[in-house]
């Protein structure tokens, strides 16, 4: 007997090309079938007019543990994670003490077995401490589970430095993720610009995202190495990428779904839930980073989860911490941006959320892409979500599993919304 | 003083920037510190108008003239006054912002007059406690009764505000003083062109409906005021112009330049002067100033705030 049938859904999978009404049997943990139901199961899901796809990976999550457990723990950011429809997030390593160290990627991979929800990667740090000075011991984190490697918070300020972990990290083959902000031009609140000059408030030039990004095309081309572009903001940006892409650097970037739906002019009431790193730019950027993800210059959607506690976000503006979260109204956010504005449709967005970061955190003891994570492949974990493209539903943060409520969503009404979560077989959210 | 207005109803419990208010609102307000003023030239300078009421002085940042202006405008209002002032952010002192503004509202404080170092904190604190909240200055945002007290000046000395052509000049990207003048000189029909080196001048702040000249010269023949901000010795190391000599030589009002201007030109300065800076002695003393009547002009303006928003608030 199997234990889950998932019958006559739209099934999605990027990886095969696939788009039909079938069937998804689930056994002992993997996909044993898709097509027709293989025999009688356990529990039968009845998925009608509903998609069914790959569990949804979302590589881009502040866990906050270690270190501030009081805004998000690795167990509250997975139950978080399931009921936004992610089957696997990827920890950032900016916790207290960061993720540089092997025994802090087990650490992180032993608290996400523990909560046995989404599947947590960790990501490990490409310097120690963060400091940008001296490289972290890659090569122990990625045997002991790390997928990447970011100093996600900071861009890595130094040239050389960068330019020795591209290298490094090319022999590896594992992505280097960059949180892309020349620190010189860094150390302002919200976007620089006409609304930031009316507040009275200092900006964060979108020239510091440019350039800390064109200097690193540069170097990832130098190098041949696989650079990764994390929450892209700037118009600008977004053309290096395209640029770069189209002479064969081996580029991936994401976009998260403040920098698709919000612009700078939310800062205007000083309410510190909007201010995000890096920040809400213009509409002319909002428009640039869609059109990016819309024709595949941008690959993947990724929240930028980050969790901060009510005191903290109750700061002044200019004192407040940085970030917003969106893990558990991701999808429906998405869809606001791409799919209600007619930009993409089902089947690419979910590209952009299965496949394609699961081909960015892809690593040499990873299954092959299409095969492992983020396909429906016969055999791979049975990691799947049901989305119900039609569903309306309101955000209410109240209800959210995350810890925190810097979620500057509250109330907005979307379309979308994932109602099944399935990893590794078992089913981890319904709704 | 109201009957005069009777058919306006003053309605903000607030003032937290000249954003928020009307044409009509600040104009309100200017008319009301004209009454107000006559406060001052009696031999009693009292009236019970705040009589009862609490006004909490709440100096996050350091300021002499502006605290001093409040403290004595509350105290001719008859309101008793509590003074609380604090250097350096909430975060370093382990206390936030707004616990420190809820502690002290707990002792029964009607109006809080702010000034703090963070843009945007009066708004918060407006948002968050229920006492009136007036602005005396936040971050580089707004300082709405320092651009009120200017533009009453500006109405008493020549006659309106509509129409006239006012000059901004200096450090306009970390002046608060200016963008609360070019927001109230706009909403009363003024036209605002601000002056300085695009280090000290945002080209973005042309969406507050202002112009931009980076030539003082330029401007000197067709501007009825000029209005000389303090320039900030701090901002040398941070290279936003070479030297304070070159600042003065390109940007400083002097005799020869005064020349060029209207023979009624308005010369106005928020203070603290750098006296041979942005000023020279002979311009700020001669018969075009109108800095210390800004001064005493600031106590009637800020009476009539005090007084509106309580009114408000009731």
């Amino acid at each position: 007997m199997n234990d889950i049938l998932i019958q006559n859904g739209r099934v999605i999978d990027p990886a095969s090309g696939a788009d039909e009404i079938a069937d998804i049997t689930i056994a002992k943990g993997k996909i044993v079938k898709v097509g027709k139901a293989a025999g009688k199961a356990k529990e039968v899901i009845d998925a009608t007019g509903r998609i069914v796809c790959p569990g949804l990976i979302d590589i881009h999550v502040h866990c906050r543990e270690p270190g501030h457990e009081e805004e998000e723990t690795i167990a509250t950011a997975v139950a978080g994670a399931v009921a936004g429809g992610f089957t696997t997030i990827c920890a950032m390593p900016n916790t207290h003490p960061p993720l540089d160290n092997e025994t802090a990627v087990q650490y992180v991979l032993q608290r996400g077995a523990e909560a046995g929800l989404s599947r947590v990667l960790p990501v490990g740090c490409i310097t120690k401490a963060r400091e940008g000075a001296e490289l972290s011991e890659m090569g122990m984190m990625l045997e002991a589970g790390a997928v990447a490697f970011s100093d996600d918070g900071d861009g890595v300020a130094s040239t050389a430095v960068m330019y020795r972990a591209l290298q490094y990290a090319g022999m590896l083959d594992v992505a280097l993720m960059q949180h892309c902000q020349d620190p010189d031009l860094a150390g302002g609140a919200m976007n620089s610009g006409a609304v930031a000059v009316r507040l009275g408030m200092r900006g964060i030039a979108a020239a510091g995202e440019e350039l800390m990004l064109q200097r690193d095309l540069v170097l990832a081309e130098r190098t041949g190495a696989r650079y990764h572009v994390q929450h892209v903001s700037a118009a600008w940006s977004v053309e290096l990428i395209r640029q770069a892409r189209a002479r064969g650097v081996r580029v991936t970037a994401e976009a998260a779904p403040h920098h698709l739906l919000l612009t700078d002019a939310a800062c205007a009431g000083f309410d510190p839930v909007y201010k995000v790193n890096p920040p809400l730019r213009r509409a002319a950027d909002v428009e640039a980073v869609r059109a990016g993800v819309a024709d595949g210059t941008i690959d993947c959607l990724a929240t930028d989860h980050a969790p901060q506690s009510v005191e903290e976000k109750e700061l002044e503006f200019a004192l407040a911490p940085f970030g917003m979260i969106s893990l558990e109204c991701a999808v429906g956010l998405y869809a606001k941006a791409m799919i209600d504005t007619g930009l993409l449709d089902w089947p690419d967005l979910i590209t952009k959320m299965t496949v394609n970061p699961a081909a960015v955190i892809r690593g040499p003891s990873r299954p092959a892409a299409g095969t492992g994570p983020g396909s429906l492949a016969v055999g791979a974990e049975a990691d799947v979500t049901i989305i119900d493209p039609k569903k309306r539903w309101t955000v209410r943060t109240e209800k959210f599993r995350s810890k925190s409520r810097n979620c500057p969503y509250e109330g907005w009404k979307l379309k979308g919304k994932p109602v099944a979560t399935i990893v590794g077989g078992q089913v981890k959210y319904s709704d | 003083m109201t009957e005069i207005h009777d058919e306006f109803v003053w309605k903000q419990k607030h003032l937290v920037g000249l954003d928020e208010l009307s044409a009509g609102e600040i104009t309100y307000i200017l008319d009301t510190a004209e009454s107000f003023r006559e406060v001052s030239t009696r031999s009693i300078k009292k009236v019970p108008a705040l009589r009862g009421k609490v006004v909490g002085l709440l100096f996050f940042e350091d300021s002499t003239r502006t605290r001093m202006s409040f403290e004595l405008a509350a105290s001719r209002l008859s309101a008793d006054t509590v003074l609380f002032t604090s250097k350096g952010s909430s975060v370093t002192k382990g206390e936030t912002t707004l616990d420190t503004v809820r502690n002290i509202e707990a002792m029964g404080v009607d109006i809080f007059v702010v000034r703090h170092g963070s843009s945007g904190a009066p708004h918060m604190l407006a948002d968050k406690v229920s006492a009136s909240i007036i602005n005396a200055g936040d971050g580089s945002h707004e300082h709405p009764t320092q651009a009120l007290l200017d533009i009453f000046t500006i109405r008493r000395r020549l006659g309106t505000v509509a129409g006239l052509r006012v000059a901004i000049v200096g450090d306009i990207a970390h002046s608060r003083v200016a963008r609360s003048n070019i927001i109230g000189l706009r909403k009363l029909g003024a036209e605002v062109v601000v002056v300085g080196p695009p280090t000290l001048v945002p080209a973005a702040i042309t969406a507050m409906g202002c112009e931009i000249s980076h030539s003082l010269d330029d401007v000197l023949a067709e501007v009825d005021v000029i209005n000389m901000l303090r320039i900030q010795f701090e901002r040398f190391g941070s290279n936003l112009f070479p030297s304070v000599r070159e600042y003065s030589r390109l940007y400083g009002l002097d005799a020869e330049r005064l020349h060029k201007c209207k023979k009624n030109v308005l010369i106005m300065h928020p203070g603290p002067i750098n006296r041979g800076v942005e000023i020279t002695s002979e311009v700020a003393d001669g018969p075009n100033n109108c800095i210390l009547q800004q001064v005493s002009n600031g106590l009637a303006v800020r009476m009539a705030v005090l007084y509106l928003v309580s009114q408000a608030a009731e």
